[in-house]
């Protein structure tokens, strides 16, 4: 009986995605063309986007231009989003010191993890600066070039993930642990989210911030965007860098 | 550029299916990583080079670093070396179990 039904189950699985791929394909077909002028995507907002908000926000970047002055809920959202995760990633896999006493020592030992490999962190030497500034350029980059918080974070996390791989542990530690992750993006969070309501408040006009609105190429000439970008950078890399210390053994140590 | 196009879509298609009939993890993992790749050239194809520059750092990078530790973490790795000793010849399995027991 059991196995008649396996049999069963899996035809009705094959031709459940069968229909499932036809009828993708036959919507994805249905689709208007890439790049076709016709298209009901061509209408007065992206037309207004792409005319206006190099002169509105003092973005040369339309697509940052977007997400940190438009749409810049929504990009607080998705901030929230990760530290979110991150936090529900503490709850479920943080271990406080009553329960460390009942764990075998093979489960909390951090150098278990990993042994010393010294090609890696001669290696890493030179690679390390590289990816930092790499991010770094980025982020203060996203209203100019291609780039901007959430990939500019996402590379500097990657960094501090090979540095924690190359050294270990109680090196990191020293500049990045948890208060640290913490701190740092509940700043960041809290002065985007003061930021962008301010703004909000006074009717979207523009905050009077120190740096000016130019859009002439410069770094400092995008009003509120590049604080916004490093507030979201800060946040993208702890976020990273948290979800993997968390799913490692051991976890953070203070 | 249509045909480049043209095959890194029918790649990725064949890399998606791989994905779900690969038995061993790690592979598995690695051909994932291998798809968001070519989606980065995709969104670059497509002009897109913000979205290229998430594609790689994250599904390429952060993701399969997370996938890697969480399997880690599971054992799962450790799982999957044990049965594949256990495929080798049975004189060295048998003697392998053997020990084990010793041990025990």
């Amino acid at each position: 009986m059991n196995k008649k039904f396996n049999k069963l189950y899996n035809i009705l699985c094959v031709i459940f995605a069968l229909i499932f791929i036809a009828a993708m394909i036959i919507t994805v077909s249905a689709l208007p063309n890439i790049g076709d002028a016709t298209n009901p995507t061509n209408n007065e907002v992206s037309e207004k986007y792409l005319t206006d908000s190099s002169w509105e926000t003092g973005s040369l970047n339309a697509v940052s231009g977007m997400i940190l002055d438009y749409r810049a809920f929504d990009t607080l959202g998705e901030s929230h989003v990760l530290f979110v995760a991150t936090v529900a990633v503490f709850i479920l896999l943080r271990r406080d010191e009553d329960s460390r006493k009942d764990l075998p020592t093979r489960c909390l030992n951090q150098s278990y993890e990993q042994a010393y490999d010294p090609i890696l962190a001669k290696s890493l030497e030179f690679l390390i600066p590289a990816i930092f500034v790499f991010g770094i350029y980025v982020i203060a980059n996203g209203h100019l070039s291609p780039g901007g918080g959430f990939s500019g974070g996402a590379i500097i996390g990657a960094a501090f993930i090979l540095y924690l791989n190359a050294y270990g542990l109680e090196s990191i530690e020293r500049f990045c642990n948890s208060r640290t992750y913490l701190i740092c993006s509940c700043c960041a969070l809290l002065f985007y989210g003061l930021a962008k309501s301010y703004v909000f408040y006074v009717g979207a006009n523009h905050l009077h911030s120190i740096i000016p609105v130019l859009a002439d190429g410069s770094i400092l000439a995008s009003g509120l965007i590049l604080p916004l970008n490093i507030a979201v950078g800060v946040v993208v890399s702890n976020t990273v860098y948290a979800l993997y210390i968390m799913f490692r053994r051991g976890g953070f140590s203070r | 550029m249509q045909i480049l196009m043209a095959s890194l879509l029918i790649l990725l298609v064949i890399l998606a299916v791989t994905i779900a009939v690969t038995k061993r993890l790690l592979p598995a993992v690695i051909i994932f990583m291998s798809y968001s790749v070519i989606n980065s050239i995709i969104w670059m194809l497509l002009q897109s080079p913000d979205l290229a520059i998430t594609e790689a750092a994250v599904g390429a990078g952060i993701s399969t670093v997370l996938f890697i530790v969480a399997f880690k973490r599971m054992g799962l790795f450790e799982k999957a070396i044990d049965e594949e000793s256990a495929k080798g010849t049975e004189k060295e399995a048998s003697s392998k179990s053997g020990k084990e027991a010793e041990n025990e």
